[in-house]
């Protein structure tokens, strides 16, 4: 088991998840508020339409395509 | 620049699905230096993709071991950013960016997801087919959860598969093709026995013809689905909409590279060679056909960029065999003029700079369209209003701009300018 910290808040889960998987495991799946303020989670699910951007370690990332690591933070994008 | 390389290969390959893996197979023979340049953490592409909730088939792992040659580097999470001038990728991971000089190119970058909108699409519960199952594999949770499965084509099936196996409850799954279309596609698949056994282990009598989401509805989350099914309307209470309406061949570094399309795909001759000497295609971006066809298309190109032209051609007739197949199912899962009307005037078609299609529908083309509303400017540089807008609009897919991907300043400040093409 691994822990990843969502917004500061501890999740602790099995290893091998994406960053998308693993929002699914928190209360809500969103990864960030759209430019008129919508809420959105991954949608596509492989890269491409930018949805699950969210802040991993101090930089931009795609939750679909990063896995998760031991201690690693992640903030949503809002 | 600290955290800038350079590496170099005979043979650069984008891409480690099914095509990707078997181009690098077949190059591998020939002791030639291979670079394997895919941007999941996991190597697999869509059919094959790992995960923790995934038994990966023997054929999956066995095609996977190319990646432990010492002749190949495969380079995971990581993105091409841009060509630069002769023979150059410019490409970027979590931590490094990387200049790549090859001789030869294999683009091997599948196909994603036709994403249609309808009102309701960006709220959150809401995703492709495909993606669901891609999220799923990728170690989501959805037991207990109300899944529908809606849009078109064969994957609807597997991803209510995955769904289920995943403790998911699947109420239904909505095809929107009519049932003379669906009888006939299975008809046909006779010729093909190892598909129709699959069509087989996947059928689901919670399986409905056409039928397709009208709108998506619930407060900043998903709550429920509103389907026509025949003449009939129901509102569906449900967690999940899954809805995709078929796939459409990931071109965008082939345009970028100045490769042709033919038919939405990348143009490619017998030998898999693209518009481009030296640069080849292979799987799903040069046209929708499984992962069947990926393979030997995969294996043909790598054959043929390593000069083994008669084992290539030794091909020929199995790959036939395969593309009569992707065209069997582009006959029958033809979408019907009613999905493309799917959208109100209200309903957003870029998700990434929220513009309306009434914003949209007055523009005549792309540069109007940008111009007026910044529609495709945003993150995912038009990859889901593009397709969208052919479909609805007919308007052609963008022009590809660099950075192809969004990138970190330092990265663009690696290479000089005269690198830029
Ligand atoms: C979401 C989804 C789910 C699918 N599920 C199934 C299924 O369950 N069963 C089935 O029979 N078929 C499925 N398909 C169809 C499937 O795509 C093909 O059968 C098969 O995977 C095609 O192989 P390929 O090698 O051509 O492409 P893919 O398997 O798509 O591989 C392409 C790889 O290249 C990477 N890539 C693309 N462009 C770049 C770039 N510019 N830089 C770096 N990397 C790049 C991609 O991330 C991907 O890993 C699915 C398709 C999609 C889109
Ligand atoms: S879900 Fe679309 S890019 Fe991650």
């Amino acid at each position: 088991m691994i822990t990843v910290y969502l917004d500061g808040q501890p999740l602790v889960m099995g290893e091998g998840l994406t960053v998308a998987a693993m929002l699914t495991l928190s209360e809500s799946s969103i990864a960030r508020l759209s430019c008129t303020g919508q809420p959105r989670a991954p949608f596509c699910g492989m890269g491409i339409c930018q949805e699950c951007r969210v802040t991993i370690d101090g930089r931009r990332q795609l939750a679909c395509q990063t896995l998760c690591q031991e201690g690693m933070h992640v903030e949503r994008t809002v | 620049m600290k955290n800038h390389k350079t590496l170099s290969c005979d043979i650069a390959i984008v891409g480690a699905g099914p095509a990707g893996l078997a181009a690098a197979r077949a190059a591998s023979v020939s002791q030639r230096s291979i670079a394997v340049i895919d941007d999941n953490p996991l190597p697999g592409g869509q059919i094959w993709r790992d995960g923790p909730q995934v038994s990966q088939l023997a054929m999956a792992k066995d095609y996977r071991r190319v990646l432990s040659l010492p002749t190949v580097r495969y380079l995971p999470g990581t993105r091409i950013v841009a060509s630069l001038a002769a023979g150059a990728l410019l490409l970027e991971d979590a931590q490094t960016s990387y200049r790549l000089d090859y001789e030869q190119l294999i683009l091997c970058c599948g196909a994603q997801e036709l994403l249609l909108p309808f009102p309701g699409w960006t709220l959150p519960g809401v995703t492709g087919a495909g993606a669901l199952q891609a999220l799923i594999k990728s170690g989501a949770s959805v037991a207990g959860e109300r899944v529908l499965i809606a849009g078109s084509g064969p994957l609807l099936l597997a991803s209510a598969a995955t769904a289920r196996a995943a403790g998911a409850l699947v109420s239904g799954v909505y095809e929107q093709t009519d049932r003379y279309q669906l009888i006939n596609f299975g008809v046909g698949l006779l010729r093909w026995p190892g598909k129709l056994a699959q069509a087989f282990k996947l059928f689901s009598t919670r399986y409905r013809w056409r039928s397709h989401v009208i709108e998506a509805m619930g407060d900043r989350r998903l709550e429920a689905v509103r389907i026509r099914q025949g003449d009939a309307e129901a509102v569906i209470a449900c967690d999940r909409l899954a809805c995709g309406f078929g796939l459409v061949p990931n071109t965008v570094l082939a345009q970028h590279l100045g490769c042709s399309l033919e038919d939405n795909a990348v143009a490619v001759d017998r030998y898999q060679q693209t518009s481009q000497t030296g640069i080849y295609a292979a799987g799903e971006c040069t046209g929708v056909g499984g992962s069947e066809l990926a393979l030997v298309e995969g294996e043909v190109a790598g054959l043929a960029a390593t000069g083994k032209v008669e084992q290539a051609q030794a091909l020929f007739t199995h790959r036939a065999y395969w593309q009569r197949f992707a065209r069997h199912v582009k006959e029958h899962f033809g979408l019907r003029p009613e999905i493309r009307r799917l959208a109100r005037v209200d309903t957003l078609i870029c998700r990434c700079e929220d513009v309306a299609l009434s914003v949209l529908a007055e523009e005549q083309g792309w540069n109007a369209a940008k111009l007026q509303s910044r529609c495709g400017m945003g993150a995912c540089q038009g990859r889901i209003c593009g397709s969208i807008a052919r479909e609805l609009f007919g308007w052609s897919l963008p022009e590809p701009r660099v950075p192809l991907v969004p990138a970190r300043i330092e990265t663009l400040m690696a290479c000089s300018e005269k690198d830029m093409s």
